[in-house]
């Protein structure tokens, strides 16, 4: 692997980390946390909202997550001749 | 038929399914024992890897502790499975990459140093050896409530069976025992979930459920918030305390959670890089099936439980209140002598004085102990023996395959880590495999007789285990293949500070005579993890950065690492 490639490589595997820790971030230390009282003045049918996204909506994200992750990596992969 | 019969018979068969299945899947070699030959499916992974992550304590008292906390029980359903993000996208695919068994084994490479590797070594086995005991107790506790079995013989029989099918098949046989496990204990969990759902709030999905609303036409949460909030309590579905305790141990629990070396290990099993990936996915997407579904539990169990109890005068208390009552679970005790039960929190003063004197009511008459709400839940929802049964068995299915997957990670630390590696190189791969199998013999009849009598510091099993998990192994990982230029004196320091200042502060708040009004801005030992996870960032990049590069073929491993296939930078 040549190491403008190698870089190319690494780098877009580092900008799709970041991304997604960000929202990893925001939706449980954000949302289900420091802004929950904020968010609870909105509800989401039943659920209080900031309550939701702390005891139900931040773990779904945190599913949907790790599969865009797979998503985005295999087909990194795939560009760049790595995967096996 | 009788609930006993039912449990016997229930239990027995996935006895039987597991010792069935650890025969058919022995283990012949060191990398079968260690790593299951590094074949396993994705997805059987990912569901060997939930059983594997979720405990005892998860399956029993997780609804329970989050119908008393309330909101704040947040922390240990984002803790708890947000460290799978963590896990997915900054370790498992380069330590599957990287190869080898163990976690000691990468700390080792990557900072060429015994010390590294036995630092590691000391850490991978305090944390899963305090953690096997609470596990092997939880067995012989669900044996004791349910089979009539005294409490020790409880424990031998748990003891037995791990031993049987870790000794056995090792990993391979633990992984396979596993998926059988996790079946069960799904299967166990959200049966009365779902029954309890319908009946309450007539939405056969427990987590769309806990959003419905009632008979009498009001948002479950809503009623629950309120008939809280009218016993004196806090309301349940927002925070009354200060949010930096909140976020600190939700972040040492996703820390630590990423640093279990149980939990990593799993991921040197299947067979590629993108495998371990999606692995990782699946893993949490079983966890969450059942993590979603505990705060609904614990919802519909809390407003069930005042509903049919608070303010009923005692002798007119459904069946099951009696039954409960002897196991020692719930307790009533009549303090104004007036025959009816007064539940509320009779720490709040100013309750106390606007209503509880007014009635005459001298103190909080009801006590339950949070497992209850999972154990009794079938019960209180009128369902049939077989399902209480079924709940045993999960149970028990989640106690065993924690403790296997523990047990191994102690036995591959001291066959592989400290004798291979270390002690006796020149041992052969069957001379290995045998000192394993021994290992992991030894591990599990002293986790079992420490499971019987177990020391003082195991109930604080959870701030320990991840606690030292965030500050040591997290860090020191994330470092090794994040940058090339963290080197052996940085990554060793950082360890060895984020190690003696967590366990000091967790020492001295949890032993040491520490008052939670002394606590550092308000972190309690749970979330000190954090910051020692920090403080191990600072101080590992701050010696690196003064002392010599890593050697050229550690950068070379660190290189090659991070991609999925290729092997060194001059290919």
């Amino acid at each position: 692997m040549s190491d403008n490639r190698y870089k190319a490589y690494w780098n877009t595997n580092l900008k799709y980390l970041f991304l997604l820790l960000v929202i990893w971030f925001i939706v449980s230390f954000g949302a289900g946390i420091i802004f929950a009282d904020t968010l609870n003045q909105f509800r989401l049918g039943g659920f209080k909202l900031g309550f939701w996204f702390a005891q139900q909506g931040s773990i779904y994200v945190f599913v949907v997550l790790i599969f865009v992750y797979v998503f985005l990596m295999n087909r990194l992969d795939k560009k760049h001749e790595v995967d096996e | 038929m009788e609930l006993q019969t039912w449990t016997f018979i229930i239990v027995g068969v996935t006895f039987a399914l597991y010792i069935g299945i650890a025969i058919w899947s022995r283990a012949k070699s060191t990398s079968e024992f260690y790593v299951a030959g590094k074949g396993v499916h994705p997805i059987t992974n990912g569901m060997a890897t939930a059983a594997d992550w979720m405990s005892a304590a998860s399956f029993l008292s997780m609804a329970g502790l989050i119908a008393f906390m309330g909101y704040q029980g947040a922390q240990y359903l984002m803790g708890w499975t947000g460290g799978y993000v963590l896990l997915a996208l900054l370790l498992a695919p380069y330590l599957r990459k990287f190869g080898k068994f163990t976690v000691p084994d990468f700390i080792g490479e990557r900072y060429y140093s015994q010390i590294a590797r036995i630092v590691a070594v000391i850490c991978a086995l305090f944390v899963s050896f305090t953690y096997v005991v609470g596990q092997m107790k939880g067995v012989g506790v669900a044996f004791a409530g349910f089979l009539n079995i005294p409490f020790e013989w409880g424990v031998i029989i748990g003891v037995a069976i791990v031993f049987f099918y870790a000794v056995l098949g090792g990993m391979k046989g633990i992984t396979y025992t596993q998926v059988a496990q996790y079946c069960v204990l799904i299967f166990a969990y959200l049966v009365p979930a779902i029954f309890i759902s319908i009946l309450m709030v007539g939405n056969p999905i427990p987590q769309i459920g806990l959003g419905g609303t009632l008979a009498d036409g009001t948002y479950l949460l809503d009623k629950l918030d309120m008939i809280c909030t009218e016993l004196g309590f806090k309301e349940y579905t927002t925070s009354h305390r200060g949010k930096t305790d909140l976020f600190f141990v939700t972040a040492a629990l996703m820390l630590g959670t990423a640093g279990l070396p149980h939990v990593i290990v799993r991921f040197f099993t299947v067979p590629k890089v993108a495998d371990a990936r999606r692995s990782a996915g699946w893993a949490l997407l079983f966890i969450a099936l059942l993590y979603t579904s505990a705060p609904a539990i614990g919802a519909f169990a809390r407003t069930n439980l005042i509903q049919t109890v608070n303010n009923k005068p005692y002798t007119e208390l459904p069946a099951w209140f009696g039954n409960w009552e002897k196991t020692g679970l719930l307790a009533f005790e009549d303090k104004n002598e007036d025959g009816v039960v007064q539940y509320y929190d009779d720490t709040n003063e100013a309750y106390i004085t606007a209503k509880a004197q007014p009635n005459g009511w001298k103190g909080n008459e009801l006590k339950v102990d949070r497992d209850i709400m999972v154990l009794a839940n079938p019960s209180i929802a009128n369902l049939p023996n077989w399902v209480v049964a079924l709940v045993v068995a999960g149970g028990l299915a989640a106690a065993l395959s924690t403790a296997a997957g523990l047990l191994l990670v102690i036995s591959t630390s001291i066959a592989h880590d400290l004798l291979k590696k270390w002690l006796r190189p020149q041992i052969s791969e069957q001379g290995e495999l045998r000192a394993a199998r021994i290992s992991i013999a030894v591990a599990v009849l002293v986790a079992g007789y420490a499971g019987i009598d177990p020391p003082g510091f195991v109930a604080q099993v959870v701030a320990f285990a991840f606690g030292l998990a965030a500050a040591s192994f997290f860090p020191a990982i994330v470092m090794g293949i994040f940058s090339k230029r963290m080197n052996m004196p940085g990554a060793v320091s950082g360890m060895i500070v984020g190690l003696v200042f967590t366990a000091t502060y967790i020492l001295y708040f949890k032993y040491g005579g520490g008052s939670s009004d002394q606590y550092w801005f308000g972190i309690s030992p749970e979330g000190i993890g954090t910051i020692g996870m920090l403080l191990n960032f600072a101080v590992a990049i701050t010696i690196s950065s003064f002392t010599k590069a890593p050697p050229a073929h550690i950068q070379e491993l660190v290189y090659s690492i991070r991609i999925p296939r290729s092997s060194s930078p001059n290919d």
